[in-house]
């Protein structure tokens, strides 16, 4: 069978990358941007095959989250994904190496998800309702998240879940479409440490290998 | 005062139909199984090996529920006494058919437990999830996936032996023991 180069590919790519481009530009973090902690923050996708949940986590994660309780109206964050970082456990390589395939991630060309929150407004006592965009696979879609912030020793600890339709970033191609196999939703959930600025007194190197805020 | 209760109806010359439904039925869910299991694990990566994996579990978890099934009808309706045989032929026949029992039993358990291991929830039909039987490890896993495979090997030829006997019985023995199992089947006549 004869591979086609996709030019449709091709223009999505360049597009994606123009709006994730335009995105991080839009979003320049004031200068009190606090980085996460990479290493006691997680960010987990459950999607369900035949109706059976699956867990994977992504190992690198980086970003940057600006929240004064007293004006969620001026939080903002965004939050960097490293798709080859998808762990699904032990035993789960072949799981492992198709979410990489270009039918699935397709890391090769976007390596990348970013989530981006601009503006909260509280729904109650340390509860709020964050709005961004998730750049991803070459696609931007809006979303809406349901962030609860606990304050402990200093830090700020987010922890929220966001459902996403994988169908919408075009995850899943091919023979994958069939959302009865793989379901169209994937929730994917975030635990997200932010230690207060007096504590980070400067960018932690990370032995976890994450991607720096200094983004390549 | 009380009058004993009648005892359980008893056919003396064949398995009563509840029975032998159980048996056929179960056979094909089994010998089924028993071939999907063996080809689904050289599948290369792709929708269709997800789902044959979980018709595969569901199929497991029918078998090892009809077993149940079968054991209260077994005490409702016990089997007939055996068919006229050596001493030790019965004696070994029992055992096989013990022996079958517990492998019923064994391999969807040992599956479940493979499944549960792994990581993998079954989801039976994919409305009910059924319980994990042990946490997500990958020590059990490989331990649990060696028993699943071994118990499925030995149920492989106690079945092809139990296959082989009942045709001895009927081709060479001329007896009755194939014809209880099998409606309107009358034991080969002898010359």
């Amino acid at each position: 069978m004869l591979i086609q180069p996709d030019p449709l590919r091709k223009i999505r790519a360049f597009v994606g990358a123009f709006a994730g481009g335009l995105i991080l530009l839009c979003t320049t973090l004031p200068t009190n941007a606090a980085p996460i902690d990479s290493a006691r923050s997680r960010v987990v996708a459950t999607f369900r095959q035949m109706n059976v949940p699956i867990e994977g986590n992504f190992k690198r994660i980086s970003g940057d989250v600006v929240f004064d309780a007293a004006h969620p109206q001026d939080a903002k964050a965004v939050l960097e994904v490293d798709l080859a970082s998808f762990d699904l456990g032990p035993g789960t390589e072949d799981y492992a190496q198709e979410v990489r395939h270009k039918d699935w991630f397709d890391t090769a060309r976007f390596p990348r998800a970013t989530f981006t929150l601009s503006g909260a407004r509280a729904l109650g006592p340390d509860r709020f309702e964050a709005r961004g965009k998730l750049a991803l696979k070459g696609r931007v879609v809006d979303l809406v998240a349901t962030i609860a912030r606990q304050v402990d020793a200093g830090a700020q600890k987010f922890e929220g879940q966001v459902p996403i339709r994988r169908l919408a970033f075009g995850i899943g191609e091919g023979e994958w479409r069939d959302p009865s196999v793989v379901a169209d939703e994937v929730i994917v959930r975030f635990q997200l440490l932010v230690p207060s600025s007096s504590a980070a007194g400067s960018h932690n190197a990370n032995p976890s290998g994450s991607v720096s805020s200094g983004r390549k | 005062m009380d009058p004993q209760p009648d005892p359980p109806v008893r056919r003396v010359d064949r398995y009563g139909i509840p029975a032998i439904g159980l048996h056929w039925g179960m056979a094909v869910l089994v010998v089924g199984g028993w071939f999907v299991g063996r080809w689904m694990t050289d599948l290369p990566f792709s929708p269709l090996k997800l789902k044959v994996y979980s018709w595969h579990k569901w199929n497991g978890v029918l078998v090892f529920a009809l077993l149940f099934v079968r054991l209260v009808v077994r005490w409702l309706q016990p089997p007939p006494a055996s068919e006229p045989m050596p001493r030790w032929q019965t004696r070994l026949a029992q055992a096989a058919h013990i022996l079958l029992y517990l492998l019923l039993a064994l391999v969807p358990l040992s599956g479940w437990l493979y499944s549960s291991a792994a990581g993998f929830t079954t989801v039976w039909f994919g409305v009910w999830p059924l319980p994990d039987l042990v946490p997500k490890d990958a020590a059990l896993k490989v331990l649990f996936r060696s028993f699943h495979g071994g118990f499925t090997y030995v149920l492989g030829v106690l079945v092809a032996l139990h296959v082989l006997a009942a045709f001895k019985h009927h081709v060479f023995d001329r007896d009755r023991v194939l014809a209880r199992m099998v409606p309107g089947l009358k034991p080969r006549q002898s010359r």
